[in-house]
């Protein structure tokens, strides 16, 4: 790790701790629990999309795996939620070899299809085996985390215990990216042929790094089911995954910093759509949850097209270019 | 037992829909010599070494190095083996610095994995420390330490032909494979190449090269192997080579 | 079920309907392969043409009543339309074009246009009549509906128009010759942009084809493009990528093997057969079944 990236995160868990004296509502809070929850699978798809420069459309999947291994291990065999998370890790990653290494193994972006059938695999079976995941009624009572006697069952200490697992998530990702495996991922991004020269073994690597990924994913799912105490198929639809590629895409995939800030920013941006929904009004529009389909879409392809760096790398491009646009001028003027 | 060059190639073949690139090709390449690999363009030598490098399977052949056969392993296995290579097109990591290219070079002499990596901060891995020694070692035998921080990909073309250079040797080869390290370079700098080589030879480095520069080829290497149209027309030192009538031929065209 | 229906029968029945739905996977297959060969990337957004051309095929007969013919042809001109669209303003601009990076550019306008369909033609499935009628023949015990013919038919007629476009004019061979060495096809005098934006055209073309005839059986809705996609992809892959014989023998075998599926086993799973023999291909012969292992070794996308 860089000495920026020590300041990046002494500046993350700062806005952390001071965030609950701003806002003390409870509904805010929980919106900054799903949003660090987000930031945690971000970070893991950063690091497939950035490092390994695949793309995976399944990563709400693995949320669900998450999810659903809590649920089910806790409510119908009593065990208790750290173990139910650790199960849901380890499906999680059995799940990943068994996509990713046909996938994987070649060129190519055959990942991407191939979560993407499994996402819809997951999403079926978690609507049509009812007598398992209780198919569209989802499963109830789910036991909070605890640590002894300190349960996790208030919206703040969840609040603070889901940050930390993030910092932990971020800190684990930077040791990653800056260590020999993560030297030989960015070298692939250089030349594929320069870095299996080398001695890199870049299918390998791909599925470590798939993994990882989807490890992250699934813890972040069991967090949520456990935060939730209910699930349902609901959340952990194909379209969840798009809004996750597109978080690490807007905040730049190339640096793990991006898909933090791509998840915050997009975490909160339907609150501030719904809290804006009064002034759309008065336009004529109708705003809705339905139209945020277009906003995303949006969203990632104008990032795509114009902004490919992503707000994090690309901002300060950005300004840089309108500083030369705009400031000279004047001064020939 | 019979005694064993560093690297045999016999009877390799390679064909690409229609096209014969290398068509069964023998030579040897023994511990320590400079074994050159000449002919005109499209005679399949960068094939040959892809080839033997394990970017792509031979159609047919055998390759043996340090008496094993190679010819199947992916890249990743022989490099680790101990082989290097360079590439005709220069394929340097642009957006690392000039360190860390070589800090992938050493890639094959590490071995922390994921967990560890995860685990732990780079400060925390001795490894890592040794690694950028040794990166900065090898900078400093082809004369770039006072470079060492920047973008790769800003250098020009000379540098980078050293750079790939210094990158291959990291991993510490016994058998090094050049393709044209020389094509593009100005006479100082071919100069250079041609010492850079010399000194790789006296560290016991086996050197394969491909080279259009005939009189950097003639100066330097022990054997030349010229092909054309993918098979060997003749071999020998430099010497017996330029008085070959058929090299000549191939060479001034039919 | 007691019905007369013999084992043979049951057998034929679920062949009807495999040869059905394989011809749907092997039009998007093959529009997969159209885009794939003259850029190298894969098209997130081939499912969408499929549910436009369905959706407008509906508006167009159902709403307007214009006639099927007439409004088949201003529906595959609609879609081509938005093929150009998409070509001309997401991936023409991309100056220095990686794959990853027109890869989510695709699958940010296959969302767009999924959000779009919703806008449009709202959340509920569209019923579309059958082309000729819905009655239907009885073939040893088993029913086969005449749109199946239809479907069987239209393919064969693309399949054969195809042939003759890349064998026979002088566009369909530039955009061979693009797809088979770009460089060279540029130093010969081929305007290889004007390939692309070709290639996306015919291929939403094709791809509204397949939605136009298959929304009478399956009654389309704006959310079926991402399936579709992906089995077309299968298709595609299984046929061996950039191979479009490979694609329509591959799609006939993705649909008989789902339908084999879901007559014999559930039809809640179905869906997974196509991404499991996805991956067993990937797998074992990832070049496909009908591709050269030599080719996709080098292939990329
Ligand atoms: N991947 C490939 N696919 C198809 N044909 C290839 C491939 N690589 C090389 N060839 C063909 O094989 C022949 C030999 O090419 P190769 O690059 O090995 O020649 P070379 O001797 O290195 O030439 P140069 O001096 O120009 O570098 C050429 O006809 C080339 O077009
Ligand atoms: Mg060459």
């Amino acid at each position: 790790m860089e000495r920026r990236d020590y300041i990046g995160i002494g500046v993350l868990l700062a806005m952390v701790i001071a965030v609950p004296f701003l806002v003390d509502n409870p509904y805010y809070l929980g919106v900054l629990v799903f949003t660090a929850l987000n930031c945690l699978t971000c970070i893991g798809l950063s690091l497939l999309m950035g490092y390994a420069g695949q793309i995976s459309l399944g990563h709400a999947a693995f949320i669900a795996l998450g999810a659903y291994s809590s649920a089910l291990l806790t409510t119908l065999a009593g065990w208790s939620p750290w173990a139910a998370m650790g199960a849901g890790a380890v499906i999680s990653a059995v799940v990943a070899v068994i996509v990713g290494v046909p996938s994987l193994r070649l060129k190519g972006h055959y990942l991407a299809m191939a979560t993407l059938g499994f996402s819809a695999i997951v999403h079926i079976v978690a609507i049509a085996a009812v007598d398992i995941t209780g198919g569209p009624q989802g499963i109830g009572g789910i036991p909070y985390l605890s640590f002894g006697d300190l349960v996790l069952d208030t919206d703040i200490r969840f609040y603070y215990f889901s940050w930390a697992v993030v910092i932990i998530g971020l800190i684990l990702a930077l040791n990653l990216i800056h260590s020999r495996m993560g030297r030989g991922l960015r070298a692939i991004h250089g030349s594929e042929d320069a870095a299996c020269a080398a001695g890199v073994h870049t299918a390998l690597y791909k599925i470590q790094i798939f993994i990882i990924s989807a490890v992250y994913a699934s813890i972040s799912g069991s967090l949520y089911a456990s935060y939730a105490t209910y699930i349902d198929p609901g959340p952990f639809d194909v379209m969840h995954s798009v809004l996750l590629v597109t978080m690490v895409a807007v905040g730049g995939m190339h640096r793990l910093w991006g898909a933090v800030i791509g998840a915050v920013l997009l975490s909160l941006l339907p609150e501030i759509l719904s809290s804006f929904s009064g002034y759309f009004q008065m336009i004529g529009l109708d705003y809705s949850q339905d139209y945020d389909i277009l906003i995303y879409g949006g969203i990632l392809l104008a990032i795509m097209l114009f902004l490919p760096e992503g707000l994090f790398s690309g901002g300060r491009s950005l300004f840089r270019y309108l500083y030369q646009k705009f400031s000279p001028a004047e001064e020939e003027g | 037992m019979a005694q064993y060059p560093l690297l045999r190639i016999s009877g390799l073949r390679k064909v690409f829909g229609g096209v014969i690139a290398v068509d069964d090709l023998d030579f040897d390449a023994d511990t320590g010599s400079i074994t050159a690999l000449i002919g005109p363009n499209g005679a399949g030598k960068t094939t040959v070494f892809n080839m033997i490098t394990g970017f792509l399977p031979p159609t047919d052949g055998e390759i043996l190095f340090v008496e094993r056969k190679i010819e199947k392993l992916p890249s990743h296995r022989v490099a680790r083996m101990g082989v290097a290579r360079t590439f005709q097109h220069v394929q340097v990591f642009s957006q690392m610095s000039v360190l860390e290219n070589v800090m992938v070079g050493r890639h094959t002499r590490s071995k922390t994995g994921l967990f560890l990596s995860l685990l732990t901060p780079p400060f925390w891995r001795p490894e890592e420390r040794r690694i950028e020694e040794k990166a900065r070692e090898w900078l400093s035998f082809v004369g770039m330490e006072g470079i060492a921080d920047r973008p790769a990909g800003s250098l020009p073309l000379g540098n980078q032909r050293m750079l790939e250079v210094a990158r291959a040797l990291a991993a510490e080869p016994k058998l090094l494979l050049l393709d044209e390290p020389a094509s593009g370079l100005n006479a100082r700098e071919t100069l250079a190449m041609g010492e850079l080589i010399g000194r790789i030879r006296e560290m016991g480095i086996t050197v394969l090269l491909v080279e259009h520069d005939m009189e950097l080829v003639m100066e330097i290497s022990d054997q030349v192997v010229v092909v054309n149209f993918g098979r060997r027309i003749a071999a020998g030192t430099p010497a017996e080579v330029q008085l070959d009538p058929d090299v000549i031929a191939a060479y001034l065209g039919e | 079920m007691d019905q007369v229906g013999s084992g043979f029968s049951d057998f034929l029945q679920f062949l009807f309907m495999g040869l059905q739905r394989g011809s749907i996977y092997a039009l998007v297959g093959m529009g997969y392969n159209i885009i794939y060969n003259s850029t190298g990337v894969i098209n997130f957004a081939q499912g969408e043409f499929v549910v436009f051309g369905g959706l407008m095929m509906v508006t167009l007969t159902m709403t307007a009543n214009l006639s099927i013919p007439l409004a088949f042809l201003l529906t595959v001109l609609f879609v081509t339309l938005i093929g150009v669209l998409m070509e001309r303003f997401t991936i023409k601009p991309v100056k220095n074009p990686n794959v990853l990076r027109l890869i989510i550019i695709t699958i940010a306008v296959s969302i767009l246009l999924k959000g779009m369909a919703m806008c449009f033609w709202g959340k509920g499935s569209h019923y579309m009549r059958h082309f000729t009628g819905s009655d239907p023949i009885e073939v040893f015990g088993a029913t086969l509906l005449p749109q199946t013919l239809w479907i069987i038919g239209i393919l064969a007629v693309v399949v054969i128009g195809f042939v003759l476009f890349f064998n026979h004019t002088m566009i369909g061979k530039s955009m061979r010759a693009c797809a088979i060495n770009r460089d060279a096809a540029r130093l010969a005098g081929i305007n290889d942009r004007n390939m692309v934006m070709l290639s996306f055209a015919l291929s939403a073309g094709i791809g509204a084809i397949a939605g136009i005839i298959i929304t009478p059986i399956i009654q389309m809705d704006y959310t079926r493009g991402a399936l579709l996609g992906l089995k077309g992809f299968g298709a595609a892959v299984v046929g061996g990528l950039g191979n479009s014989f490979g694609a329509v023998a591959a799609g006939m075998l993705f649909g008989i093997m789902e339908a084999m599926a879901a007559g014999y086993i559930s039809s809640h799973y179905m869906d997974a057969v196509a991404l499991l023999i996805l991956l067993i291909v990937l797998f074992i012969r990832p070049s496909g079944l009908f591709g050269s292992a030599d080719a996709a070794r080098l292939r990329e996308f």
